[in-house]
């Protein structure tokens, strides 16, 4: 019997899920910076040379190119590396990508997979510890997945890689050496739009996004000591927003805090508050709490940089104020 | 160069001319919503370029978006109702004057962001070199743009990987009000390729045969997979940047604008050219007739068309629907 799960990295997966799709169709193809010799989720060395392209620093060209490639014909992914370069490439991903599928009355499908490396909490300072995905989840025509463990990374890239829209995939790169355990279907894929319920309980919800999801964990498991009892839910599709988990979540509980690892003002969890307010307002018992990271830039020493981001204590403390 | 062709190009041209001379009437009549700019004076530049193309290769280009479709053979009719916002319009009314977009003939996207269609053209030519099809890319772009970085980057790429495509900027002198001697530390802007190992070629943008004969040697050079070419055919846009918009000053000396109205007017000099090769006044007036035709019958055709179903702006955001909040 052959295996039907394997034990793997997050960057294993991803490379897993690349290289499938790479396999398996011939009008894939992946753009990036060296790509050939050293990239997220594997190298590719020599081979199908006409679709492995590494391409010279040129984000907003090549990310562009991609762009051309997609309504052509080809399923390009575009490797952008370090999230914070998805900036120079923005002009591209928003007035082509995200629009021309709708300005040119659907002449078109746009399926371009954009794949960003949020590198934070490593001594890399501001320019390279962003969390973009807010900014782009105010931009119609996107998609955008968030995995949080080595399945969804696998399952998420393949969905993006094979949606017929533009998808930008934001991984953690604190999770890229996690492990956990992997699908080898070739034909698994985890559905763009849908969240995933990690733990059961009726006392509160903790609606999380990206590698939050295992800080969020830690405190439920704190939090069960004492009797109380979260409902832990992963996103992981911030465009379009699960908003049946969301208020699902909340009737179970009537609580909720969101654990989001982006900066406070507009980002994802004000959105996912808002609709909570909006739409479930007679089921809060309490308001709403968010744990995000404040409003500065990521500064270079550890010492400085740990302490911002949400963590399982501040999750913690966070619900024990709804209680 | 063949009669049937240089017929064909006066045609094309005519359409060009007839057509934005047409949209300019229905601006001036309050019909046409938004912002409209014409490429009259630019024709030869656009149809010597279209032209040295087949039906299926790939043009992109810029908010003076008519001409380009049209130089590539579209319907005008859908583009007239395009302007008018209408449900019959080649875009279903979501893009308007400056983003016609035919895919029936190649069009792959004009666009408003200025040097936004250069990147797009680049990656069709990669999607022709990856699938051996046969197929090039042409890309138009202004003076403007070629300031923009992205011409850099993409001129860079398509050297290294020598992909099928052609850099085709339509310089006519003026980044909206803004000269190109006041935004370029040397003139030409074709000797920019040389930087990145692409051939540079400065053309007439006024002469139809001279644009057509070096777009069809750089189709050739694409086709024989040696990679792209960079043409700048100097041209000249006879009326402002944007219809209805006025600059007091003059950035423009009249001496200049009334130069290339009466001595340099690509139709006419094509008209000449007609003559001069044996045809027949009476042919050159079919021609002309037959393009005024087509034009009338394209405002018609948009005048009576619907406007779209105002919730039809729900439509057509993805190809894998996703729930919209309102």
């Amino acid at each position: 019997m052959t295996e039907k799960s394997k034990r793997m990295t997050y960057l294993d997966a991803l490379g897993l899920a690349q290289r499938e799709e790479l396999e398996g169709r011939d009008d894939t193809i992946i753009i990036g910076e060296d790509i050939a010799l050293y990239a997220a989720g594997g190298a590719y060395g020599d081979i199908h040379p006409s679709r492995i392209r590494s391409a010279p620093i040129s984000e907003c060209g090549f990310a562009g190119m991609a762009v051309g490639a997609a309504i052509t014909g080809l399923r390009p992914i575009v490797d952008l590396t370090i999230a914070n370069f998805i900036y120079l490439a923005a002009d591209p991903i928003i007035n082509q990508a995200a629009r021309l599928r709708y300005m040119t009355g659907g002449q078109f499908k746009v399926p371009v997979t954009y794949r960003a490396s949020m590198w934070h909490g490593q001594a890399n300072a501001a320019q390279h510890s962003d969390r973009p995905y807010p900014m782009f989840m105010n931009i119609p025509g996107l998609k955008i997945v968030c995995p949080a463990t080595p399945e969804d990374a696998k399952g998420l890239l393949k969905a993006a890689i094979r949606d017929d829209d533009p998808v930008i995939v934001f991984e953690d790169n604190d999770l890229w050496g996690k492990k956990g355990d992997v699908p080898l279907d070739t034909e698994f894929v985890v559905p763009i739009g849908k969240a995933k319920t990690h733990r059961a309980g009726s006392d509160v919800s903790i609606i999380s996004i990206s590698g939050c999801l295992r800080h969020a964990l830690k405190a439920a498991d704190a939090l069960a000591t004492e009797g109380i009892h979260a409902d832990v839910i992963d996103l992981r599709t911030l465009l379009p927003l699960d908003n049946d988990a969301i208020l699902g979540t909340l009737a179970r509980t009537g609580r909720v805090v969101i654990v989001d690892p982006a900066h406070r003002t507009m980002g994802a969890a004000a959105e996912i508050a808002a609709i909570i307010v909006e739409d479930g307002f007679d089921m809060l018992r309490k308001p709403v709490k968010r744990v995000v990271t404040p409003d500065v830039p990521i500064p270079f020493s550890p010492p400085m940089e740990a302490p911002l981001y949400p963590n399982p204590e501040k999750i913690a403390a966070a619900v024990r104020e709804l209680m | 160069m063949q009669n049937d062709v240089q017929s064909e190009a006066y045609l094309r041209m005519l359409k060009i001319r007839g057509f934005e001379q047409a949209v300019t009437r229905l601006v001036t009549e309050g019909e046409v919503p938004g912002a409209v700019h014409t490429s009259i004076g630019q024709e030869a530049a656009i149809v010597g370029a279209c032209m040295a193309l087949k039906l299926d290769d790939y043009i992109s280009g810029t908010h003076r978006s008519h001409g380009h479709p049209i130089g590539k053979g579209a319907d005008l009719k859908p583009l007239m109702a395009e302007i008018l916002g209408k449900a019959t319009g080649i875009c279903k009314g979501r893009g308007g004057s400056m983003h016609f977009t035919d895919k029936s003939v190649g069009s792959i996207g004009e666009s408003a962001i200025v040097g936004g269609g250069i990147p797009i053209a680049t990656g069709a030519a990669l999607t022709a070199q990856v699938r051996n099809s046969g197929q090039v890319a042409l890309t138009f772009f202004g003076d403007g743009a070629s300031n923009e970085g992205v011409l850099a980057e993409c001129l860079n790429m398509a050297a290294v990987w020598k992909l099928p495509i052609i850099f085709f900027c339509e310089n006519n002198g003026y980044a909206a009000v803004t000269s190109a001697a006041a935004s370029h530390g040397q003139p030409d802007i074709a000797k920019r390729g040389e930087g990145y190992g692409v051939p540079g070629v400065i053309v007439d943008g006024q002469d139809f045969a001279a644009v057509h004969a070096v777009t069809e040697a750089a189709v050739a050079r694409a086709r024989r997979g040696d990679g792209p070419t960079l043409i700048e055919a100097k041209t000249y846009r006879f009326d402002e940047h944007c219809v209805g918009l006025f600059i007091k000053g003059g950035y423009r000396p009249a001496e200049e604008i009334d130069h290339f109205r009466n001595e340099r007017d690509p139709v006419t000099l094509l008209r000449n050219s007609l003559l001069a090769d044996g045809m027949s006044e009476r042919a050159v007036v079919e021609i002309e007739a037959q393009a005024a035709g087509l034009i009338e019958e394209a405002v018609a055709f948009a005048k009576e068309s619907p406007f779209p179903d105002p919730q039809e702006a729900f439509e057509l955001v993805h190809a894998n629907p996703i729930p919209i909040r309102r």
